[in-house]
């Protein structure tokens, strides 16, 4: 069964978006061209609004993605899990079609009798450990995220350290929203690991709007570039994931 | 925890529910909630006058992942790796179905509690106990992964450590799939997040320091100078001083080897806990005196040999760069 690349985006925010386009009709479109979008809320002391809560899973749920509210102490864990919850949701979905395949109708794993089911799992942790990961990281920067940097930067480092324990190779990229001249300002482009976000994570400065949905809209162009960039190169990458979801 | 509020929702019963499989129609009598984590709650239920565990969760992905796991267990024989497995089915509720499987219910205190009422001295005896299961666990391919005083519950009498919630139990070679960040060796710094062996023995390691400051305490530096220093500052820590530190810089290549240097301290060591490390007893001292020159020895070869493989690697980078250009 050949998956090709998953790709991911993970906007960790802690609010409303207040500029530029709808981010749940983005969302939606990441999810047509067949990239996931999880929405992490971080809260602090303060309570994020009904409204703030309300777009998060509005996003995650047009996106196709997971999405979790946490206190920031809990970042860690949270972005490691969601990650992970997220990959096996649409492994999930591409096993489901392959069953439909063979067994017709709209049968999915959930239906079949749980011993049989556990056999497909098996085929589904194995994908998730050996399936290419791509994730761009989507960080809010308003103002009051300001505090909330330094523990997003540690669970970012700490999810490079979760992923590249599996077999399966690894992309990430961070952008963070607003940028100084643009909506959307690219912080680290396509790299294996995380580490070089050390250094370049304390110099970042917040404030300003929140254009939560043009970051979604940059974001998509930045995988097909890649995805342009690439084949240019080899083009034994014919495969992508469209074709199996 | 986590504000999962699906999570609650779906899976949330009163005591006196009845709950009727949809595949094999046993029928269990809900009695009180034991636990809840991540990936669902735990309940204790009555099946034809058997007390017994019940697990269900609204994500039937790790129901089933968690069941793949207990079966496994089951193959591995005379063993108590984990709870037994007594049945898996749906449940169809109106809001929606809800996946569950059935255990053995392992009735006890959890380690720090047990410790508590019981005595220190029962630490060391405990942790021998659960390094024999692990070293089975890990014969039989598998690394228990989430390992932390919560999911070890002592049973009897007489007393006998039994690990429950195989959430985090991973195929070795592969990654943890669920840890808890005092115990992972991740977290500290001191290693991958990869399933083998020695990332058990980090958590054993950390639970034995977790019996001293059994409100854990937070990351200050996070490395293994930080670690240290907590050991030094407990007594009853310092005792086992060699086997932690070993266990946390990933030494032991296997749970017997753990067990073996635990038992060689608390042979060694009788009842005077006043003078505690110095007084350990020639055996103790000269073994670990000459397992960390080997250690020395091995280091210097690594190196080098991490140097080749650098370069080997960088080389083949080149070529590999060379190629795709041309």
């Amino acid at each position: 069964m050949k998956t090709g690349t998953l790709k991911q985006i993970l906007l960790i925010t802690d609010g409303c978006s207040n500029q530029g386009e709808d981010p749940i009709a983005m969302a939606a479109l990441a999810k047509e061209q067949g990239i996931t979008v999880n929405v992490i809320g971080v809260m602090e002391q303060d309570v994020i609004d009904e409204q703030g809560l309300n777009e998060i899973e509005g996003i995650a749920m047009s996106g196709g993605g997971v999405s979790q509210v946490v206190y920031s102490q809990q970042l860690s864990q949270t972005v490691q899990m969601v990650t992970r919850k997220a990959m096996t949701q649409t492994l999930q979905g591409v096993v489901n079609k392959e069953l439909q395949q063979i067994l017709g109708g709209s049968k999915t794993m959930e239906d079949l009798p749980p011993d049989q089911r556990g056999e497909v799992m098996e085929v589904v942790d194995e994908l998730g450990e050996t399936v290419e990961l791509e994730v761009l990281v989507l960080v809010d920067t308003s103002a009051s995220m300001k505090h909330k940097l330094p523990t997003v930067k540690e669970a970012l480092l700490d999810l490079s350290l979760s992923l590249n324990a599996r077999s399966g190779d690894n992309r990430f990229s961070v952008f963070v929203f607003p940028g100084k001249k643009k909506d959307v300002e690219k912080l680290l482009d396509w790299t294996p690991n995380l580490e070089s976000l050390t250094s370049i994570f304390s110099k970042l400065t917040t404030g300003g709007i929140t254009p939560t949905g043009p970051a979604i809209h940059e974001a998509l162009t930045h995988f097909k570039k890649k995805r342009s960039l690439r084949s240019l190169l080899s083009r034994d990458d014919e495969s992508f994931f469209e074709e199996s979801v | 925890m986590m504000m999962n509020h699906s999570l609650k929702s779906q899976c949330k019963v009163n005591p006196g529910t009845v709950i009727e499989g949809k595949w094999h129609r046993n029928r269990y009598t809900i009695i009180k909630e034991l636990g809840y984590g991540a990936n669902g709650i735990v309940y204790l239920a009555k099946n034809q006058n058997q007390q017994v565990a019940l697990k269900m969760s609204d994500n039937g992905m790790s129901i089933t992942s968690e069941v793949n796991v207990l079966k496994s267990f089951a193959k591995v024989q005379g063993s108590a790796l984990g709870p037994s497995l007594l049945d898996v089915d749906d449940w169809d509720r109106r809001s929606g179905k809800v996946s569950f499987y059935v255990m053995e219910y392992i009735q006890g205190p959890d380690l720090l509690t047990f410790v508590q009422q019981k005595g220190q001295a029962w630490t060391g005896v405990l942790i021998v106990q659960m390094l024999k299961d692990l070293d089975s666990l890990h014969k039989a391919g598998w690394v228990f992964g989430d390992l932390k005083p919560d999911n070890l519950i002592v049973t009897g009498p007489p007393p006998k450590i039994r690990t429950i919630d195989v959430g985090g139990t991973t195929i070795q070679g592969r990654a943890i799939k669920e840890f808890t960040e005092f115990y992972d060796r991740g977290y500290w710094g001191l290693g991958t997040r990869k399933a083998d062996p020695a990332y058990d023995l980090f958590a054993a390691a950390m639970i034995l320091i977790n019996t001293a400051y059994p409100k854990r305490f937070s990351k200050t530096t996070g490395d293994l100078k930080q670690l240290k220093m907590m050991v030094r500052q407990k007594k009853e820590l310092m005792k086992y001083e060699d086997v932690i530190l070993n266990a946390l810089q990933g030494q032991y290549s296997s749970a017997d080897e753990m067990r073996n240097d635990m038992l060689q301290l608390t042979r060694s060591n009788p009842a005077q806990r006043s003078t505690v490390n110095r007084n350990a007893g020639p055996a103790a001292s000269s073994q670990a005196a000459s397992r960390q020159m080997y250690r020395q020895k091995k280091q210097k070869g690594s190196f080098f040999e991490t140097l080749l493989i650098t370069f080997i690697v960088t080389l083949l980078y080149f070529l590999y760069i060379y190629g795709q250009l041309l």
